[in-house]
């Protein structure tokens, strides 16, 4: 298993990733004329993948501690406190300083 | 409208979503010094994969040790939306040259589609190509000095602040203007749920497992309450 702790493996996987999405960048740019739109069999599955795949980043980021599932943690409580900032002003900016200020916060108490 | 007229209309229109963009690279940078990249490496992930989410997940990633080919997998997946801009724009530069739709792709990112569709659409340019390009270099520009700033703040961050926490946080607040649909919402929950069950697994095959029921599960969800 290659972790990417090694300097070269750290180049090779941005280049990669960076690569791929200038692909997905320059895709219909180029394909336009042949195919004039995502054919919906493809679009549908992608508008799911954006909402999927950042879940599937961030719930076990704030669930799962050491291995295991833990609920009454500080990442938690600013998660959902940021959580509630994110829905009420879609402040990107606004949404992480809360956050981190409840995560000390909690965290200083605890 | 003049080309130039259009180009500065674009930048103007873009500028308040980039200086935000460009907050969220100063976090980003910080995190990448806080993760071990050097400034070498952290720059050349800014012009290469220049997207602030997909950064921002990769370096989460590399954060808990993930294996490289997880970190390459997550990039490849959290930048799949940049196929569905890339379709959605292109009639608007379909008068570019072969040539000039190079460049113009390497600097497509969230905030200058949004800005572009809203304008393409609505008529309020008549210059598409100036118009993007006016929004696309002021977004790029902001971005890589937001990273920049990041990376000399993050030597001076004390560790114990814990400011890599602001990357799940960052996708809180991304993910949350996602979820304006039930079916979304449900791709959500069945994604982040099956990653949690699935930490344990080797590879962190949860996130890619997770991905794709998610994925499943919100096409099935919106089959449901369409019929």
């Amino acid at each position: 298993m290659v972790l990417v702790t090694t300097p070269l493996s750290v180049w090779l996987v941005v280049t990669a990733v960076g690569a791929v999405s200038f692909v997905y960048r320059l895709s219909f740019f180029l394909l336009f004329g042949w195919l004039d739109s995502v054919p919906h069999r493809v679009q549908r599955p992608l508008e799911f993948v954006g909402p999927s795949v950042i879940a599937a980043l961030v719930l076990p980021a704030v669930l799962v501690q050491g291995g295991s599932v833990s609920v009454f943690t500080p990442e938690l409580a600013a998660a959902l406190v940021a959580a509630v900032v994110a829905w009420r002003t879609e402040n990107v900016a606004a949404t992480v300083a809360v956050g981190m200020v409840v995560l000390w916060t909690v965290g200083w108490l605890a | 409208m003049s080309p130039r007229g259009a180009l500065v209309d674009g930048a103007v229109d873009v500028a308040p979503a980039s200086l935000s963009l460009g907050s969220i690279g100063v976090v980003v940078g910080i995190t990448a010094v806080q993760v071990g990249l050097t400034s070498p490496q952290a720059v050349w992930m800014s012009l290469t994969v220049y997207n602030g989410l997909t950064q921002a997940a990769m370096l989460g990633l590399m954060g808990s040790h993930a294996p490289a080919v997880v970190v390459a997998v997550a990039g490849a997946l959290v930048n799949l939306r940049l196929v569905m801009y890339s379709a959605s724009l292109a009639p608007h530069v379909e008068r570019l040259s072969l040539r000039e739709r190079v460049p113009a792709a390497y600097l497509l990112v969230d905030v200058v589609y949004a800005v572009s569709i809203v304008a393409f659409e609505t008529g309020r340019t008549d210059e598409p190509v100036p118009y993007y390009l006016g929004a696309a270099i002021t977004t790029w520009c902001c971005w890589q000095v937001g990273t920049v700033l990041g990376l000399s703040a993050g030597t001076v961050v004390p560790p114990g602040l814990h400011l890599e926490f602001a990357i799940p946080l960052l996708f809180v607040a991304l993910l949350v203007p996602l979820l304006d649909e039930r079916p979304s919402l449900v791709a959500a929950g069945v994604g982040g749920v099956v990653a949690v069950l699935a930490a344990g697994l080797p590879f962190d095959a949860g996130l890619v497992v997770g991905t794709g029921l998610g994925v499943g599960a919100g096409l099935l969800a919106e089959r449901w309450w369409s019929s």
